[in-house]
């Protein structure tokens, strides 16, 4: 009897399975439209499978261990399930084999969703509920139901055992674990992230952000640009069926892990932002409906604790942000979940599936941003500024460098050539960033480099525009600064932003005049201080003794990579240095980053307060930083009543501090006219 | 704003928009009290809310004017003058020929004469009422508008006043809504020829950048906290000067001729 079920049941969940994959790419095509190379992208699909994310998996080795187990269990029971019990292939010994090895297969994804049921058993905060508990059943049910039914065709049971009850009853286990696994693949089940996220995989919108066989390292980061020359293009996304349909895909990959809820600042400081809940809501508003459903951790609300589910819905074409005219209304996202966001790109570096919110985030900030009009907060006023006087500020641009009046620092319009092009940033109008500034040039004139900076030619490079989403400006901004950097001529830039550092490497790319491209390296300070230690061109004399720890501006390590050049400068310091639990490229955002301290959306904690719990954890005396952002907010944290206060340094000024001023043996080859204003000043 | 049922349906206001100039960088932008007048009118329920310009057209005006346009409106009404040209005459025909029944305007402009006299000009000529420094609309009744009017150290004097009427708004007007590019790009600015009557008397002038004056400085002897404060907070009222009633024309002139000798206004 199993012998005529089986093959129905197989066929009838596959067929079931290819009607809803139909259903599914019709949702994704809702989409706008954005070319892949559909062959490459599906040859490329296994090794970025098996690298790429298993990469991400592996961080957490039980977890990697499981998935090897249950799924590549499945995948292999599926197939061989299809052709010894769908197909009734083989006779003889082939059939032998097959079935052992089916019978292998299945006991191995058992093994697997044993230890499923055990990570559901007590599951943490991070992961989803609902139709999630149920999964490690469905698994059981079908390595289970497969192994039993497999028996008889390698003979250790003999093929009519235990009667038709027996065989109906598996018949019903096979159908479940077949309902939850194949169909259920493509008609919305946990399943779902097997497909949607094989797809994803295959057609990213970032193919470039994977590794390649020949080493490359695989950092994909700059924003897209959008297109302001055609008038008819979308300006952000309005609706779900305003992203691209690769992206719509890609929300629909989501495992609902959490990883992203684990490790997100705003989540943590109580802001109503959870990415898992956003991609989920995305999900909700490309297919329709209402998030009621959703089984994970809500967003927090200040006022209420958390945000009940069921109060937001959507549909592919209505709005994602309820516009302001409709006041108290409620449409998908509530724009403060948008604008929580400190685009430290924590969930992304996390997110198992390659699934990029950031630029979610961003293109839906663009919309509010560029149509409506509702930037909130000060980020109006930041955007009028940076119209008008190109910093955000709103200082008189022509002031660039009054904070240096004393250091006659040579301009690009009077030398027109250097070796390295000094970007100061809008530090410049900081008083703490001055002193960085001070220091960074104190190194770099004790190592006889040859720099000049761009001084009141130099504007905002338009990163915090584009963050809170006024694209128009930032890529104003991107444009003329471009023609400016064109006019001279230099070995590289050198920032201590790592900012600018991000916009002016992985972003200006895209605004070049035809014909034209960014042919200098860019540098954030620590690596470029790195680099004149190594060369020797830097003498440091170490015997500075404080227990230091490193923060690791998102900037410059998530988005750039660049986690160990600043602490190899802190080692040829001397110093000793401790690391925070979370560092590296798991390190906490300082709550800095993508215009959150000008929109400043209220949740129960300040996320700097947090960082600087995590920095007092390590018993640090000073925290080394290498972002005036980070400084900034790192700075502003008022330590309570019975807690040390921690000094807040940049690397530059560590550096400045540890200057070897004697004599050199060899001497260093240095102009000799090189100015020594700064000295005096500093020390 | 008060209910919608107290408001005439179908207010028709019109804005008139200058093209403004940011007083660090010079740069082009939508006029700082202008936008705070066109934000009060978009606050008006009922409004039908109309953007008039006119003045001189070019590729930076273009962009100023657009930054009102941003504020969510599809058109703006633009009046083409030749540079140097009085758009009195040219705001009058149109204001007369659309007949709003509310006229909104920025105190003074921030660019070109700046004097702050063409609202007072446009009331004379059309013969209409005109309240300055309005903080808000209250409600439209009957043809009979009851406005708040802003009166220094955050007093608020209400007034009465019957329709068609101008309008003047300062900085004591709610801040302008965020300017945004999609509508801003989208707008259309409908040109037309208005009247053209050349100022002779502006072709003459010469004009040459501002120097800042020395400001005058206020020293206050004060022994406590509260008197430092209260000080601070005082209304400048300068302690001299004197208040003429019953004078003739000619006596307050001269007393008006006096003063502005003694303050080397005039020399």
């Amino acid at each position: 009897m199993l012998d005529t079920l089986l093959p129905i049941l197989i066929f009838s969940a596959l067929a079931l399975a290819a009607v809803g994959a139909v259903r599914r790419i019709r949702l994704w095509g809702q989409g706008r439209p954005s070319p892949v190379p559909v062959l490459r992208g599906l040859a490329a699909m296994p090794r970025r499978y098996l690298v790429d994310l298993h990469h991400v998996v592996a961080r957490d080795k039980v977890i990697a261990n499981t998935h090897v187990a249950t799924a590549g269990g499945f995948v292999a029971a599926m197939a061989l399930a299809i052709v010894v019990h769908g197909l009734g292939l083989g006779s003889g010994w082939v059939s032998g084999v097959l079935g052992w090895l089916l019978l292998a297969a299945s006991a191995t994804m058992f093994a697997g969703s044993l230890f499923v049921a055990r990570r559901r058993r007590n599951p943490p905060a991070r992961l989803s509920k609902g139709p999630w508990m149920r999964l490690p059943k469905s698994l059981m049910a079908f390595s289970l139901g497969i192994f039993v039914v497999t028996l008889p065709a390698v003979g250790v049971l003999p093929a009519d055992a235990g009667g038709w009850l027996v065989a109906l009853v598996l018949a019903a286990v096979v159908a479940w674990g077949l309902a939850e696994l194949v169909f259920g693949m493509t008609w919305g089940g946990p399943m779902k992230h097997a497909f949607a996220g094989a797809l994803h995989l295959a057609f990213h919108r970032r193919p470039e952000r994977f590794s390649d066989k020949r080493g490359g390292e695989g950092r994909s980061t700059g924003l897209k640009a959008l297109d302001l020359e055609d008038d008819q293009a979308p300006l952000g996304v309005e609706t779900p069926a305003d992203f691209t349909w690769n992206q719509l895909l890609g929300f629909d990959a989501c495992v609902q892990c959490g990883r992203c809820e684990a490790v997100c600042p705003a989540f943590a400081a109580g802001q109503p932002l959870n990415p898992k809940k956003l991609i989920q809501d995305m999900v909700v508003g490309m297919a329709g409906g209402s998030d009621a459903h959703y089984a994970g951790s809500p967003y927090p609300s200040p006022e209420r604790g958390e945000q009940p589910v069921g109060e937001h819905q959507g549909s592919p074409h209505g709005p994602i942000v309820a516009p302001a005219a409709t006041k108290d209304g409620k449409a998908l996202v509530d724009a403060e979940t948008l604008w929580s966001c400190t685009t430290c790109r924590a969930c992304v570096e996390e997110c198992p599936m390659m699934i990029e919110h950031v630029d979610a985030i961003v293109d839906m900030r663009r919309h509010l941003t560029l149509e409506e009009g509702a930037t909130p907060g000060k980020g109006a006023e930041v955007i009028d500024n940076l119209i008008a006087t190109d910093n955000p500020g709103g200082f008189d641009p022509g002031g660039r460098l009054n904070w240096a009046a004393d250091l006659e620092l040579p301009l690009m319009a009077d030398v027109e050539r250097a070796e390295v092009l000094l970007w100061l940033g809008d530090g410049v109008f900081d008083m703490r960033n001055q002193r960085t500034l001070r220091a960074l040039i104190k190194v770099l004139r004790a190592a006889g480099v040859d720099f000049a900076v761009l001084g009141n030619e130099e504007r905002d490079s338009g990163d915090v525009a584009r963050r809170l989403g006024d694209e128009a400006t930032f890529q104003s901004l991107a444009r003329r600064n471009i023609a400016t950097l064109s006019r001279y001529r230099f070995e590289c830039i050198v920032t201590c932003d790592p900012h600018s550092f991000h916009v002016l490497k992985n972003e200006y790319g895209a605004f070049y005049p035809p014909g034209q491209e960014a042919d200098y390296p860019v540098w954030h300070h620590s690596t470029f201080i790195h680099q004149l230690i190594e060369s020797g061109r830097l003498r440091l004399a170490p015997g500075q003794r404080a227990r230091v720890t490193y923060h690791d501006p998102c900037y410059l390590g998530r988005y750039n990579g660049e986690y160990e050049a600043p602490r190899a400068v802190l080692q040829a310091l001397g110093v000793e240095l401790v690391e925070m639990q979370r560092s590296g490229y798991r390190s906490r955002c300082c709550g800095g980053g993508g215009g959150a301290p000008i929109t400043d959306v209220p949740g129960k904690q300040r996320i700097p307060d947090m960082r600087m719990g995590d920095v007092r954890e390590t018993q640090a005396e000073q925290v080394v930083v290498g972002c005036p952002q980070c400084t900034a907010m790192l700075e502003g944290v008022v330590p309570s009543a019975n807690d040390e206060e921690v000094a807040v340094k940049d690397i530059a000024e560590m550096v400045a501090a540890a200057l070897d001023t004697t004599p050199a043996a060899t001497p260093v080859p240095r102009d000799a006219s090189t100015p020594q204003a700064a000295e005096e000043v500093l020390s | 704003m008060q209910p919608e049922s107290a408001m005439t349906p179908g207010l028709d206001v019109t804005v008139l928009v200058s093209v403004g100039r940011h007083p660090l960088t010079g740069r082009v932008r939508r006029a700082d009290q202008d936008a705070r007048g066109v934000e009060l009118a978009r606050s008006l329920a009922n409004a039908e809310v109309r953007l008039l310009h006119a003045g001189e057209r070019n590729e930076s005006s273009d962009a100023a004017l657009r930054g009102y346009l941003g504020m969510g409106f599809s058109e703006l009404a633009l009046l083409e003058q030749p540079e140097g040209a009085d758009v009195l005459p040219a705001l009058a025909e149109a204001l007369d020929a659309t007949s709003p029944h509310l006229v909104i305007t920025g105190e003074r402009a921030e660019r070109g004469e700046g004097s702050g006299l063409l609202p007072y000009l446009l009331a004379e000529r059309l013969g209409w009422p005109l309240v300055s420094s309005l903080a808000a609309v209250e409600s439209v009744e009957n043809g009979v508008a009851t406005l708040l009017q802003a009166l220094p150290r955050g007093q608020r004097r209400r007034l009465s006043v019957r329709l068609p009427a101008i309008v003047t708004v300062d900085d004591a007007a709610p801040a302008p809504r965020q300017s945004a590019y999609g509508p801003a790009r989208r707008g259309t600015l409908e040109a037309s020829m208005g009247p053209v009557s050349n100022d002779e008397e502006w072709a003459k002038w010469q004009v040459q950048p501002a120097r800042p004056r020395p400001k005058r400085l206020k020293i206050v002897k004060a022994t406590s906290a509260r008197d430092r404060f209260k000080a601070a907070a005082a209304k400048s009222d300068g302690g001299g000067g004197q208040v003429l009633t019953d004078v003739t024309p000619t006596q307050g002139a001269e007393a008006i001729l006096t003063l502005l000798r003694e303050e080397n206004v005039l020399q």
